[in-house]
């Protein structure tokens, strides 16, 4: 039985643009297959559909056609038993300041209906570094310990299948560190994981499997490692502060005076090199690096995505 | 606990956690309404005859309170937990709409009737109070809390910002508590306004209340507990059925 199960999901809204009547598509026949134990990661720019997926499978929003099921029970007929099953922790850095944290995590766990939840309330609190705050109201908190708090509350009930919606946006890297160690021994322990991020590099890392999402739709879905062998293989890296001829312009990355051009093979990369010079460009630190997961990315959204969104 | 006990337990927790807010507060406003209207009109307005104007402003001033404070409980809640964004915390559990209506509307009714009970304590410093029928006062508390309570979870399900919700209860639940007879008996009213006040639910809620504290009233206590019974259940199939679609909540 998959972990987490899409069918032929899409989901329309109103289009607050345009004449009346006019709808958009935040998804559009959406399928997808998670299985058990899987560490997955979604990516895709900003209004690609990715947390509209994620609401969907948490029952925060419900899809216009299609089915979602979290173990086999689905998530809008058997919405109890879904949620269960079902760990979500929100992109929103969202709190109660009525409360503190350990009162939280106990209010949330009586929720789910878990008895006498101390112990594994000290265990979150432990493994995500909060003790010494389990006392301090939420209002009190840093944004990063907020965050630890979300992650904590999300895991109360011991859920097999873990969403993570963007968990690590603007979170100082200690945080991303513990956060991570802290996912990765529960993924080790069986549990399912789902991450959205906008840092690539985290989801190479640790996602074996990735899917890509563009307007809606999955573009890509494959075993990181095959996605990062099926790119260019190879990444020439430059500084320059000149213009580049426009044939290279149009294919490279340009960060700043950061050039970055994928090749495939020994000939492109001499090629780049003779009309860099042939234009008269000065460069420097020059490097052939291996194509990474934000090569893929751009590869797969087109030139014209946003880095990192 | 189970689900929604623990519901019912963080939404009283919450108000208790401000109760110079939530609750010494209205008692202090019901304070001042006695002692302004009560000095003010105490020697000219006579009611019924053996009862001085004070002691009829009571049950009035009681039962205003909690039904302000019941609305006011469910509503806000819902409204902040909205704006803040915390209500994932709760859309992302297991509970039902049932859970949530009992939850909503019972901690509503704890405050109501805690701040009627602190208006009762200390209105007695002022006034003897008779109890000639219990159990009319308590169903009626009971009843007007549930009601509030539910108004509250509607209009707080369905205001999104702060000022909707003010205007909900400035425009509708104020002035109807006002004209329901809380400071008069509505036969002092000239009779068409004695008709109209017929048609507002919340009079019979405080003339029936008034029933348990004297014997009298301006309409049977019968009459009063039919109209308020079906008001509640009319209004409560309308909020569960507004939790059951996710009104708002869920997209």
């Amino acid at each position: 039985m998959p972990a987490i199960s899409f069918q032929f999901v899409s989901k329309a809204y109103a289009s607050p643009k345009g004449p009346k009547g006019t709808t958009f598509k935040a998804l559009d026949g959406v399928s997808l297959q998670i299985e058990e134990g899987e560490f997955f990661g979604l990516l895709g720019p900003n209004g690609a559909g990715k947390t509209t997926m994620i609401s969907i499978l948490a029952g925060l929003t419900r899809a216009s056609s299609g089915s979602v099921q979290v173990l086999g029970s689905d998530v809008q007929t058997d919405y109890a038993a879904a949620r269960r099953k079902l760990g979500v922790v929100p992109q929103e850095l969202v709190f109660d300041p009525f409360f503190n944290v350990r009162e939280m995590l106990r209010i949330q766990s009586g929720y789910f209906g878990v008895r006498n939840n101390d112990a594994w309330v000290d265990e979150l609190l432990e493994g995500l570094g909060l003790t010494d705050k389990a006392n301090a109201n939420m209002r009190q908190l840093s944004g990063g310990m907020k965050r630890r708090v979300l992650v904590a509350q999300a895991l109360v009930h011991k859920p097999p299948v873990i969403v993570l919606d963007e968990p690590t946006a603007g979170v100082d890297v200690e945080l991303r560190q513990t956060l991570w160690q802290f996912v990765a021994n529960l993924n080790k322990q069986g549990s399912t994981v789902l991450l959205t991020t906008h840092y690539l590099e985290e989801a190479e890392a640790l996602c074996g499997r990735i899917a890509m999402l563009k307007t809606g739709r999955i573009v890509a879905l494959d075993k990181t490692s095959d996605l990062l062998k099926a790119a260019s293989s190879n990444v020439l890296r430059f500084k320059t502060g000149d213009a580049l001829p426009i044939e290279l312009a149009a294919r490279a990355r340009i960060t700043g005076r950061i050039v970055q051009l994928p090749a495939n093979n020994a000939l492109e990369i001499e090629q780049y090199l003779a009309a860099v010079r042939q234009a008269g460009v000065t460069v420097e630190d020059v490097e052939i690096r291996k194509a990474d997961l934000e090569d893929v990315f751009l590869d797969v959204m087109g030139n014209t995505a946003e880095v990192g969104a | 606990m189970n689900g929604w006990q623990t519901l019912l337990y963080k939404e009283v927790l919450r108000f208790w956690k401000v109760s110079f807010q939530t609750v010494a507060a209205p008692v202090l406003t019901a304070l001042l309404y006695l002692m302004i209207f009560g000095h003010a009109l105490g020697d000219h307005v006579k009611v019924y005859d053996t009862i001085s104007y004070t002691a009829f402003l009571v049950p009035g001033l009681v039962m205003m309170s909690v039904l302000q404070n019941a609305f006011a409980n469910s509503s806000s809640s819902l409204i902040q937990s909205k704006i803040m964004g915390n209500l994932v915390f709760l859309l992302l559990t297991p509970l039902s709409h049932w859970s949530w209506f009992f939850a909503y509307v019972g901690s509503s009714i704890a405050r109501g009737l805690v701040v009627g009970a602190g208006v009762m304590l200390v209105t007695v410093f002022f006034t003897p109070i008779h109890f000639v029928a219990p159990l009319w006062i308590l169903a009626f508390a009971l009843l007007g809390a549930a009601l509030l309570g539910t108004l509250g979870l509607i209009a707080g399900l369905w205001a999104e910002k702060f000022d909707q919700l003010a205007a909900f209860q400035n425009f509708i639940i104020m002035p109807m508590t006002f004209l329901s007879g809380v400071f008069y008996s509505i036969h002092s009213l000239p009779s068409f306004w004695q008709s109209v006040s017929h048609l507002n639910p919340f009079f019979y809620m405080i003339d029936g209340f008034r029933y348990g504290f004297f014997g009298q009233s301006d309409v049977s206590p019968w009459l009063s507990l039919g109209i308020v019974g079906i008001a509640l259940v009319v209004v409560s199939a309308i909020a569960v059925h507004l939790l059951r679609t996710g009104y708002k909540i869920r997209s």
